[in-house]
């Protein structure tokens, strides 16, 4: 128990700081939060799914563009509650990802990859097809009345992260949290030892695509609108990276990755030099930076985390 | 290059004279396919017109997939970067035209350059990583994705540019089917080049070196093969097809965007799978077979539009893997525990 001390009190640090916030910060820094959040909960998600199964996706754009757009739609044709609809955001991602994860159960590594991207690619297709559902390339906008504020948003992006944090904590630290690690670490000898493949296999699929569903949910909330080119192949590339500069396969490094996708092109900006370029062009400094973390910090900060608390066990 | 045909006959002879089915119903099939689009072709000039554009298109898939091919052959990864690298040279020739050179000028200096970026690509960002993890290389080409889409909108912006027409606006007719130059010359360029790639690897100490690294690197370097320079030649080669591909396809897109190689590349995916991704001549068949598919889908089925077409490939992707995971050319991985 005593190991756990510093986990807890940084958990504390942290909502305490995340209470006092909105008391500090603008109504636009509130906002950049708010999409802080939401990044937490979608990076959050494919850790589960990546981090702790080794399976990769990068589709999960795909999802966010479901659960946002469900919010999206029945704002607009039934003024459903805003916490309801992201509650109906959560099911029906939970559900397509279940449905997403049987293929998937046939594929591995590069070849998931691969098909997730491809989904990833698709998906804002769908919406310029069927423009009367779903608004074509205007998208469809949540009713006036209903557009929250920021600071509503920012508070239900942190209330969702935490509730969805301590989820996702109590999942993995228990008998699901063995199996799916052993998923990870060798299919065949998770099988010998009684692990149900499928079974966690699209488990694993359909709690992560339910996260994504939320912080799509939220991410339309935060731009009153659902677009498809707001759900384009870069915003899942994001999550992805969000994920790797967490560190895959741990819950510490998280709000990190969720701050760096989050914040980079804001923090660049102010940044000599690099700022000129950021100002314009994020996308040199994003991928720039991703790939020196990759180079530099395999593990993500997760592992830097780990590689401090050990020198500083021994010293 | 010819190893997928020629480990497959081996495994023929292994087996004595037992025929192996799965290679007899895939040859089945694309005769069937050829025979089809023949009788179609004389059936109707519309087919006709279609099947030639599908075969143009199909090819420069082709060459783009075989560039994912050398790579997944080499590394055993997938460079989705493999599709904005493409992009970013065809916008090095656009502006080598700007600066005076004639189309063909721009296109062989482009190729150089294309090669030279992919061998550096590869010492300086995938070397590293390159024992790591499937993740971490996968997450290294996703960053050079949205580095090279931020470079080249520094340096060229988001707005449409255009390039002169390679082969002119020209065209012939043979039995009332009108055929663009564009098309022939498409298909010229790409199977030219696919073949000195080929004749490279086939015939050339170079090519058999890089095939030995590919294939075994630790018995490669143990007879003396230079495994590292292969693999980051392997990438510049890849790089010089991409830039094929991504030349060739410019005309048929019209315009020269930051994105326009995006649903190529889902293509190039779709006709890599369906070669069996370790296949180059699979890779090839592939392109064509997806090409052809989808021109004749677009022109016949009102209701895959434009819109629909990578969600259509999406699903031919997904549908190859689950009914045959190895492709039409690829071989089942035998794996012991």
């Amino acid at each position: 128990m005593t190991r756990q001390i510093p986990a807890l009190a940084s958990l504390l640090a942290v909502a305490a700081a995340l209470s006092v916030l909105p008391f500090i910060l603008s109504d636009y820094n509130i906002y950049l939060a708010a999409q802080v959040g939401i990044f937490f909960i979608a990076v959050l998600g494919l850790n589960i799914l990546t981090g702790y199964t080794g399976q990769i996706s990068i589709g999960h754009g795909a999802f966010m563009a479901i659960g946002g757009y469900t919010t999206a739609v029945l704002s607009r044709d039934h003024g459903t509650n805003l916490i309801v609809t992201m509650l109906i955001a959560f099911a029906i991602c939970f559900v397509v990802g279940l449905l997403v994860g049987l293929p998937a159960l046939r594929l591995s590594g590069v070849y998931l990859a691969l098909v997730t991207f491809a989904l990833a690619v698709s998906v804002p297709y769908l919406p310029l097809q069927y423009s009367t559902f779903l608004g074509g390339s205007v998208g469809v906008s949540v009713q006036p009345s209903q557009v929250p504020s920021n600071l509503w948003v920012y508070t239900a992006a942190w209330a969702c992260s935490a509730i969805l944090f301590v989820l996702a904590w109590v999942i993995l630290r228990g008998r699901v949290g063995r199996a799916f690690r052993a998923v990870r670490d060798s299919e065949i000898a998770a099988v010998a030892s009684g692990v149900e493949l499928p079974v966690y296999k699209t488990l694993a699929f359909g709690i992560s695509a339910a996260y994504a569903g939320v912080a799509g949910s939220l991410l339309v909330l935060a731009n009153g609108s659902a677009q498809g080119s707001e759900f384009d192949i870069l915003l899942s590339l994001q999550i992805l990276i969000g994920a790797a500069v967490a560190g895959l396969g741990s819950l510490w490094g998280i709000l990190v990755g969720a701050a760096f996708v989050g914040l980079l092109p804001h923090i660049s900006a102010s940044v000599p030099v690099i700022g000129k370029i950021a100002n314009r062009h994020i996308d040199v400094v994003f991928g720039a930076a991703v790939i020196l973390i990759m180079l530099l910090l395999p593990e993500g900060f997760a592992g830097l985390l780990t590689r401090i608390r050990r020198l500083a066990a021994r010293a | 290059m010819e190893n997928a045909e020629t480990s497959s006959l081996a495994g023929l002879r292994a087996r004595g004279s037992a025929i192996d089915p799965g290679a007899v119903t895939v040859v089945l099939l694309l005769l069937g396919a050829a025979i089809f689009l023949l009788i179609g072709c004389l059936k109707s000039t519309n087919f006709a017109q279609y099947t030639i554009q599908g075969l143009a298109l199909g090819s420069v898939y082709g060459s783009l997939a075989l560039a994912l091919v050398l790579v997944y052959r080499a590394t055993h990864v997938i460079n989705f970067a493999q599709g904005e690298l493409a992009m970013f040279t065809t916008y090095i020739a656009y502006d080598l035209g700007l600066h005076g050179l004639s189309y063909w000028e721009a296109f062989a200096a482009t190729l150089a350059i294309a090669f030279v970026i992919g061998t550096l690509l590869q010492v300086t960002v995938i070397r590293p990583v390159q024992h790591r993890s499937v993740i971490a290389v996968v997450i290294v080409t996703v960053g050079l994705f949205i580095l090279i889409d931020g470079v080249v909108n520094w340096i060229w912006g988001g707005d449409f540019k255009s390039m002169k027409p390679p082969f002119g606006n020209g065209s012939f007719e043979i039995g009332g089917v009108t055929i663009l130059h564009l098309y022939v010359g498409m298909m010229a360029v790409v199977l030219a080049s696919v073949v000195l790639v080929w004749a490279l690897f086939r015939f050339t100490k170079l090519g058999l070196g890089m095939r030995a690294a590919a294939l075994r690197p630790a018995a490669a370097a143990l007879v003396g093969v230079r495994v590292d320079s292969m693999l980051a030649i392997g990438w510049g080669l890849a790089a010089l097809l991409g830039a094929v591909a991504g030349l060739m396809a410019e005309p048929s897109q019209i315009f020269l965007s930051p994105t326009f190689m995006q649903p190529i590349l889902v293509y190039a995916f779709a006709a890599a799978v369906l070669g069996g991704l370790e296949s180059p001549a699979g890779a090839l068949v592939g392109g064509l077979l997806i090409g052809v598919t989808l021109t004749l889908i677009v022109g016949y089925v009102p209701k895959i539009g434009a819109e629909l077409q990578v969600p259509f490939v999406f699903g031919v992707i997904l549908l190859i893997l689950l009914v045959k995971p190895t492709g039409l050319f690829g071989r089942r991985e035998v794996r012991r525990v």
